[in-house]
């Protein structure tokens, strides 16, 4: 009796004590983050580690090949473009069902885009779908709905534009495009977000808030053999350094913050760790704002001279090589990027010149901001030390990234912002994401993300007109334009562009898969192609 | 100064007594002590892959993640913390003896009001506010030392109310109002001095508790702006690199323990000193 | 007696709208926008507007406070600005966590406090009594989050003793309950340590111990129970000392508890969970000192009439 009781209670004690381990199995992978997960809905999800989570869950009418950015249908079995660009016709794929059972139809499509766009749903991405005849009725309140969607059937869903939109079938790729079914989101009464239905690669089948999520594949997904791994969990409030050190004890397959910078010389010179680092480029550049609307900013030479002031070969030692320094606004991935395009060189002496030039030879006092998460406060200290060697005296004010934002878009008030923690990366691989919003006058506003209130009329009239060559024909020329209208807005020096991020990702040996599925420029993760091996 | 004579008397508040002179010391001489700027972030300071380098040669304890000397930004961290410490706590202090005597001295229901605020004030979660506020305005070094002495005078009003409670009642200042003494005057020469040992004893004591939260809100990255060194945000900026340069946590950790510590022990001596009362209280 | 619990229950509540009232002016008094985080960088002008206007933010502050007071009476927090989801349900999905992760830390601190407290009220004026003072101030005076870290390295890190974080087994809860446990330990110890020299100090112990009695018998059925009401109390305050600072231990632990939800709901301006965290918090502290302040007559009865 007594010996079956110890028995019982040290077999019990030794559970209890053991870590839990969770030890990837078969075709199930194991993927940490250290944020929990804000949503899963896709009208509302709008961060980089929901960006692929959304991306597997549903279906949308574009979609890339995976690893890189060429647009192919994916919900649509095939789509024609009206020759003058303000109609296009996509006929949907037969049989495509949500996970709720019911078939996906052309409605479903409709109602997904107008809820984007909804006020209502108070959406980041409402802005993407301007284009679309009844844009400005919706979200001004004035309709319910956006009547340039028509189905004339089940199987075919028509857009009329209001002007030729060159990006519109980016647009339908983004995941704001996603297919949700109306009765799913109105059942769950406002926590879609926490209880998704899709037609994608995956389903959730769970969700312990605050600790994991784990997704299953869909068995008739309309693309054969995708997804390649049966099922991956996401488990959440892993520190990164404590993700890495599972990974090497095979407890984690993808640690999704990355490795931290201390680890990372130690696991690139250890023998496995050339298959575990995943380093690939990112539609990313990391940018000082200069604003123009604030002395002694307003004067181009001052510009140029603090352009030319800063050593970004440092910063980029900071962050342990793992970026490039940047020269223009676009990165190199980008089409449009001017590989012959100098910039403004590291030239001490040259920025001094340019001060005196501007008389400001003794120099001045400003203000840097930048947010307060490590390690963009070190990065804005050795810029602070740059501008010092030139006579800028920079005071530095790292806040909560809410206060950077709004003290961005507040006319007359932050001189110098970093970007770091908050910069622009492509929402799709087009080179007019990169404009209108961070510099075009439209973002010149109250609120707005043009930080440096930078307003250049002419440029954004050959910025509307490059966007309007919808057709595929001239993509060519629209490229070209682009490329000159960046670099034409560069020689005005608006920013200082310092860094292209590269994304490093931590995968385990049995992951298989070439880097840029890992780093898919425009899914972050494409869980629909990754593989064990 | 019979109590320096009474505190170097007890083993434990000497060796609290010898570390805070010691801090303000080298705080004070920071400037003249400190082998390097502690903003210079000097290219010798990092290896040649980027990291921070261990204790020894010209840098004493190291380099940090920017390659700036270890031991320079530590001498006039102590600056910082010294600062805040005398700053947040100098205000904390005075609003809790403002406060706490005019509630105890006046009754009824301006009394009634002031306690019921500072019960209200009691029931806030005191980190959280200070992280909320510090995190939500424009954090610097006044920011920080306000945000703490909000939420540090609490317990000092507290105290200060039943203690001046305590002396209304008594004969001698029944007296002085039938003698026809005003307010001030009482006040003044008579309650308010024999407040002066509570505020002394919770003043020293106020320094230790100030000194560990503003460590926790710099290492929360809410702290003092950078490149002012508080060893809080020492350890914020290499928090990533604790396993592969720890002396980056070790020291600045070490340094707030002792520091902390010896204001503890400094305050706790002075109340078995100066107020029999209180004694081995808390 | 039961007037002056519901005196002391009506004031609790006054104090808890006191609570919400000061944060949500400070939430809203501050410079960031939360409509226009909500909206993303892609945003039309518009599209924030009706933003703002959606979530009621164009109205006057007297107005917004007193849309979320009559919500509060039926118990709704209101819905995160990012997440959408209702606060109530991220704050109970997160609670229990917070719960644990404090009577983990309040057993060690009362385990080592009692223990520590005792043996030193026994060895008074001694060696062990000195260490032991000692100790309860360092544990005081020590920073949490590099006890945390440290505890991290060496027993998760380097030993491996320990998981390194996360949540799920008594394992999980071994790190993150010790660094909390060991810091307060002392305040206990100090308590216990006062509360049994009382006890010991006492004539009848002299006579009892003159009679033969064992100091076992002496120590736990006289003077331990003599400490058992302040630690009671003490435990009341601490309850609420620990809703406010936990937030450290859970962040360098990956807990997940309402420490973690605060802080990225500070990030990202969610006001909506900041009031809902700070509101629970309030809760648990008012609680907690009422039923230190209740306790008190029993321990001190001077206290009973107040």
């Amino acid at each position: 009796m007594l010996r079956r009781w110890l028995l019982g209670t040290t077999t019990a004690a030794a559970i209890m004590l053991a870590p839990l381990a969770v030890m990837a199995e078969g075709k199930d992978i194991v993927v940490t983050y250290k944020d929990d997960i804000v949503t899963l809905d896709p009208a509302i999800g709008y961060d980089w580690v929901n960006w692929s989570m959304i991306k597997s869950l549903y279906s949308r009418l574009m979609d890339y090949e995976p690893g890189t950015a060429t647009l192919v249908p994916s919900l649509a079995e095939s789509f024609e473009v009206a020759p003058d660009g303000l109609t296009y016709t996509f006929k949907l794929r037969k049989g495509v069902k949500f996970s709720s059972g019911r078939d996906v139809v052309a409605s479903d499509v409709k109602y997904s885009i107008e809820r984007a766009v909804d006020p209502k749903t108070q959406g980041p991405g409402a802005g993407f779908f301007g284009a679309i005849n009844g844009f400005e009725d919706l979200t001004g309140g004035k309709a319910t709905g956006l009547a340039g969607i028509e189905t004339p059937d089940d199987g075919t869903v028509v857009f009329k534009l209001s002007r030729p939109d060159a990006t519109f079938l980016h647009v339908l790729a983004i995941n704001f495009a996603s297919v949700v079914p109306k009765e799913a989101v109105e059942a769950a009464g406002g926590d879609f977000g926490k209880k998704p239905v899709g037609s994608g690669t995956f389903v959730l089948k769970d969700w312990v808030i605050g600790q994991k999520l784990v997704f299953e594949k869909n068995p008739g997904y309309y693309i054969k053999d995708t997804p390649k791994i049966d099922g991956f969990t996401v488990e959440v409030g892993q520190e990164p350094l404590v993700a890495l050190l599972r990974l090497q004890k095979g407890e984690v397959d993808i640690a999704g913050d990355g490795i931290p910078p201390a680890k990372f010389l130690e696991i690139k010179n250890s023998p496995d760790g050339a298959q575990m680092i995943v380093d690939g480029e990112q539609l990313h550049t990391g940018y000082v704002t200069l604003n123009t609307k604030v002395k002694p900013f307003d004067d181009l030479k001052v510009r140029q001279a603090v352009n030319h002031a800063i050593n970004k070969d440092r910063i980029v030692r900071i962050l342990n090589g793992r970026a490039t320094p940047a020269k223009e606004v676009l990165p190199p991935l980008m089409p449009g990027y001017d590989s012959d395009y100098s910039g403004f060189a590291y030239d001490v002496a040259k920025a001094k010149s340019l001060l005196a030039e501007a008389g400001l030879a003794d120099g001045f006092q400003t203000v840097l901001y930048a947010t307060n998460t490590d390690p963009q406060p070190r990065i804005a200290q050795a810029i602070q030390q740059d501008l010092a060697a030139v006579g800028v005296k920079a005071e530095i004010r790292a806040l909560a990234q809410g206060n950077v934002i709004a003290a961005g878009g507040t006319e007359g008030e932050a001189p110098m912002i970093w970007s770091g923690g908050m910069a622009w990366i492509a929402d799709f691989p087009d080179p007019s994401n990169f404009y209108g919003p961070i510099l075009g006058c439209a973002g010149a506003v109250q609120g707005g993300w043009n930080w440096s209130w930078y307003c250049n009329a002419e440029l954004d009239k050959r910025a509307t007109a490059a966007d309007s060559m919808s057709d595929p024909a001239k993509s060519g020329d629209r490229v070209g334009a682009w490329k000159k209208i960046f670099t034409d807005a560069m020689n005005d020096a608006p920013w200082i562009p310092v860094t292209n991020e590269r994304r490093v990702v931590a995968k385990s040996l049995r992951m298989g898969g070439e880097n840029n599925i890992y780093i898919d420029p425009t899914r972050v993760i494409n869980y629909d192609a990754i593989f064990v091996k | 100064m019979g109590i320096l004579r009474s505190l170097s008397r007890q083993p434990a508040a000497l060796f609290g007594l010898v570390i805070v002179v010691a801090v303000v010391v080298l705080a004070l001489a920071a400037p003249l002590i400190a082998p390097f700027s502690p903003d210079d972030q000097m290219f010798d300071g990092l290896t040649l892959e980027g990291a921070p380098m261990p204790p020894g040669g010209q840098f004493l304890l190291g380099t940090d993640t920017l390659g700036r000397d270890l031991f320079s930004r530590m001498l006039f961290g102590a600056r910082t913390s010294l600062i805040i410490g005398i700053v947040a706590n100098g205000i904390a202090v005075s609003i809790g003896l403002f406060v706490g005597i005019v509630a105890g001295y006046l009754r009824g229901l301006p009394s009634s009001i002031l306690m019921r605020f500072t019960d209200l004030m009691m029931a806030f979660p005191a980190l959280l506010l200070a992280i909320v506020l510090a995190a939500l305005l424009k954090p610097s070094l006044w920011i920080v030392a306000m945000v703490i002495a909000l939420v540090n005078w609490v317990q000092v009003a507290r105290i200060v109310y039943t203690e001046t409670r305590g002396l209304v009642e008594r004969d001698f200042i029944m007296a002085e109002r039938s003698l026809g003494a005003g307010h001030g005057r009482i006040l003044l020469l008579h309650i308010l001095p024999h407040l002066v040992p509570t505020a002394i004893v919770w003043g020293t004591l106020g320094i230790a508790t100030t000194v560990l939260l503003e460590a926790t809100l710099s290492f929360l990255g809410i702290g003092v702006q950078p490149p002012q060194p508080s060893w809080g945000n020492i350890i914020f900026e290499s928090q990533s690199y604790f396993q592969a340069a720890p002396w980056l946590v070790f020291f600045p950790g070490m340094v707030i323990l002792l520091t902390a510590l010896a204001f503890n022990l400094v305050g706790d001596a002075l109340r078995d000193i100066l107020d029999p009362t209180q004694r081995g209280r808390g | 007696m039961a007037f002056v619990l519901l005196r002391r229950l009506g004031q609790a509540l006054l104090i808890l709208l006191g609570v919400a009232a000061i944060t949500f002016v400070l939430l809203y008094a501050l410079p960031a926008d939360p409509a226009r985080m909500i909206a993303g960088r892609s945003a039309t002008a518009q599209t924030v507007a009706s933003i703002r206007h959606e979530l009621g933010l164009d109205q006057p502050l007297i107005i917004q406070f007193w849309t979320y007071l009559s919500g509060l009476l039926y118990g709704d927090l209101g819905r995160s600005y990012a997440q959408k989801t209702e606060v109530w349900t991220l704050i109970v999905a997160r609670l229990p966590a917070t719960l644990i992760l404090m009577a983990a830390g309040i057993t060690v601190e009362v385990v080592l406090g009692v223990t520590f407290g005792t043996v030193a009220a026994v060895k008074r004026g001694g060696t062990v009594d000195r260490l032991v003072m000692m100790a309860s101030f360092v544990g005081v005076s020590a920073p949490q989050f590099v006890v945390a870290l440290l505890l991290l390295y060496v027993f998760a890190v380097t030993l491996g003793w320990f998981p390194m974080s996360g949540y799920g087994s008594f394992a999980h809860v071994v790190l993150p309950a010790t660094t909390l446990g060991v810091l307060g330990a002392g305040w206990y110890a100090r308590m216990v340590r006062s509360a049994m020299i009382d006890v010991l100090n006492q004539d009848y112990v002299r006579t009892a111990r003159a009679k033969g009695l064992s100091s076992r018998r002496i120590i736990f059925r006289h003077a331990l129970p003599n400490a058992i009401l302040p630690i009671v109390a003490m435990i009341g305050i601490d309850i609420g000392q620990f809703m406010g600072g936990v937030v450290v231990v859970e962040a360098v632990y990956g807990w997940p508890g309402i420490g973690q939800l605060a802080w990225q709901a500070i990030q990202q301006v969610d006001i909506p969970i900041i009031m809902g965290v700070t509101l629970t918090s309030a809760l648990a502290i008012v609680t907690g000192n009422l039923l230190a302040d209740l306790i008190a007559p029993f321990i001190d009865p001077r206290i009973r009439t107040s």
